[in-house]
């Protein structure tokens, strides 16, 4: 007898489901990040307004002045939907961790002198409270949003600074043996030091901005973009040659964070100048306006860290490559103190 | 026929993005869907493309992940980190 062996192809019924393949054009198989992200904010049937927001409705397009014609228009260069999210974070996490086992084992924080441990503490340990700001104000803009493409991304970035945050605090309880002493004064020096008041100023006054795509723009554009290149780059890089790499190992995800994440800042800013003229004069507008006043929050502690001269120095050069950035996405801003600084320079030479 | 070379690839999310880069990256390439696998012939010269991938799944792709979802392939291969290639050398 003889058997013959055959293969039968089952094709599906369809590819993808119907929102997604009508985005698509046609019914060809969708990536998750595409299922996961298109079509799935709520548009209709809202039966209450929001009791303290009468003129809105529950998820209202209105709540920002950007206008979109379609707010799926901004993707995610990362493609994160929550699988693909929480696996990369998974790996960066298992990497910090072991980067923190082997700061404890060999007390590269805890054997330093108490002078530099406190430096450190006090550098360092009040940023934790900003990063839970943003991730306050990432989580608003997540609540208020309009689109899922937007507000998908958002959440994600909320929680990474959370982690943002905890990271920090590790690195306090690195430095104070798990005392937690360094977080109570952390928490002291950010409700009271004149250092870091015009930061606390800042973010308190970013929870109340009422329009999400500002807090979006002034959060983790302006004030990330100007705050961690100063911090990540030129503070760690300073307290590195001091202190020796312990704290730079600590660090490691923050800097890695940063560059990933402005690549979706970047797209998603982009997106929305290149949309019109009235976005691009809005965005302007905004990140014209806090980057005066996040300049300004950030100078303390430059000085403070950095001296007086290596600060100013500094400023204008994270300012002069944050307005060449902005400029590139089509929100056209000259640096705000580059010129001045030339002037001082060319004084000097 | 002696001048094709094919590569064939299991038939899921992650090669998706990969048999798409080839056909854009090979507009003379044949993909042959069949159950469970996808085979792409092409005369004379197959190109793979470490940016074209980058560019699909929105991450840094090592072309050495191909493996993992690869069937078959036939040809000599020229591989570097950025270009991965199927030919016959004469």
């Amino acid at each position: 007898m003889q058997i013959d062996i055959k293969t039968s192809a089952v094709q599906p019924v369809r590819q993808t489901f119907s929102h997604v393949a009508r985005r698509l054009g046609a019914d060809k198989p969708a990536s998750r990040y595409q299922e996961a992200t298109l079509d799935l904010q709520p548009e209709v049937n809202f039966h209450y307004r929001p009791l303290w927001q009468p003129q809105y409705e529950l998820y209202d397009k209105a709540r920002t002045a950007i206008r979109m014609n379609d707010w799926y228009a901004f993707k995610d260069p990362r493609q994160y939907y929550y699988g693909a999210y929480t696996i990369a974070r998974s790996r960066q996490q298992e990497t910090m961790e072991k980067n923190i086992e082997f700061v404890a084992r060999r007390a590269l924080l805890s054997g330093l002198p108490e002078e530099q441990k406190q430096r450190i503490a006090s550098l360092m340990v009040p940023l934790r409270h900003v990063e839970w700001a943003a991730n306050t104000n990432n989580c608003f803009v997540t609540a208020y949003g309009w689109g899922t493409a937007i507000t998908q991304a958002t959440m994600y970035h909320s929680m990474d600074r959370l982690g943002l945050a905890q990271y920090l605090s590790r690195i306090g309880l690195l430095l104070d043996g798990n005392q937690g002493t360094s977080l109570v004064a952390g928490k002291a020096a950010w409700l009271d030091a004149p250092l870091w008041q015009p930061l606390r100023r800042l973010v308190e006054d970013l929870m109340v901005a009422q329009d999400w795509f500002e807090t979006f723009t002034a959060q983790n554009a302006v004030l990330d973009g100007l705050l961690y290149p100063l911090v990540y780059r030129r503070i760690d890089a300073r307290l590195s040659a001091q202190c020796g790499a312990g704290l730079g190992m600590l660090n490691e995800f923050a800097i890695g964070w940063f560059d990933e994440t402005s690549r979706w800042v970047d797209a998603t800013l982009k997106t929305a100048a290149a949309e019109s003229p009235e976005n691009v004069a809005l965005l302007v507008r905004w990140v014209e306006t806090w980057r005066g006043r996040a300049l300004d929050a950030l100078r303390p502690l430059a000085q403070e860290a950095l001296g007086a001269q290596d600060a100013a120095a500094a400023l204008a050069q994270i300012d002069a490559a944050f307005a060449v950035r902005m400029t590139k996405l089509g929100i056209g801003i000259e640096p705000a103190i580059a010129a001045q600084h030339a002037r001082t320079e060319a004084n000097h030479g | 026929m002696a001048d094709t070379v094919f590569i064939a690839f299991q038939t899921n999310d992650d090669s998706r993005p990969i048999i798409e880069a080839i056909a854009e990256d090979n507009p003379h390439a044949v993909v042959n869907t069949l159950p469970a696998m996808v085979k792409i012939d092409a005369q004379g010269r197959l190109v793979i493309r470490r940016e074209s991938i980058e560019a699909r799944i929105g991450r840094p792709f090592d072309l050495r992940e191909l493996q993992l979802n690869l069937i078959s392939l036939s040809g000599n291969i020229d591989e570097t980190d950025d270009e991965f290639i199927l030919a016959w050398n004469a």
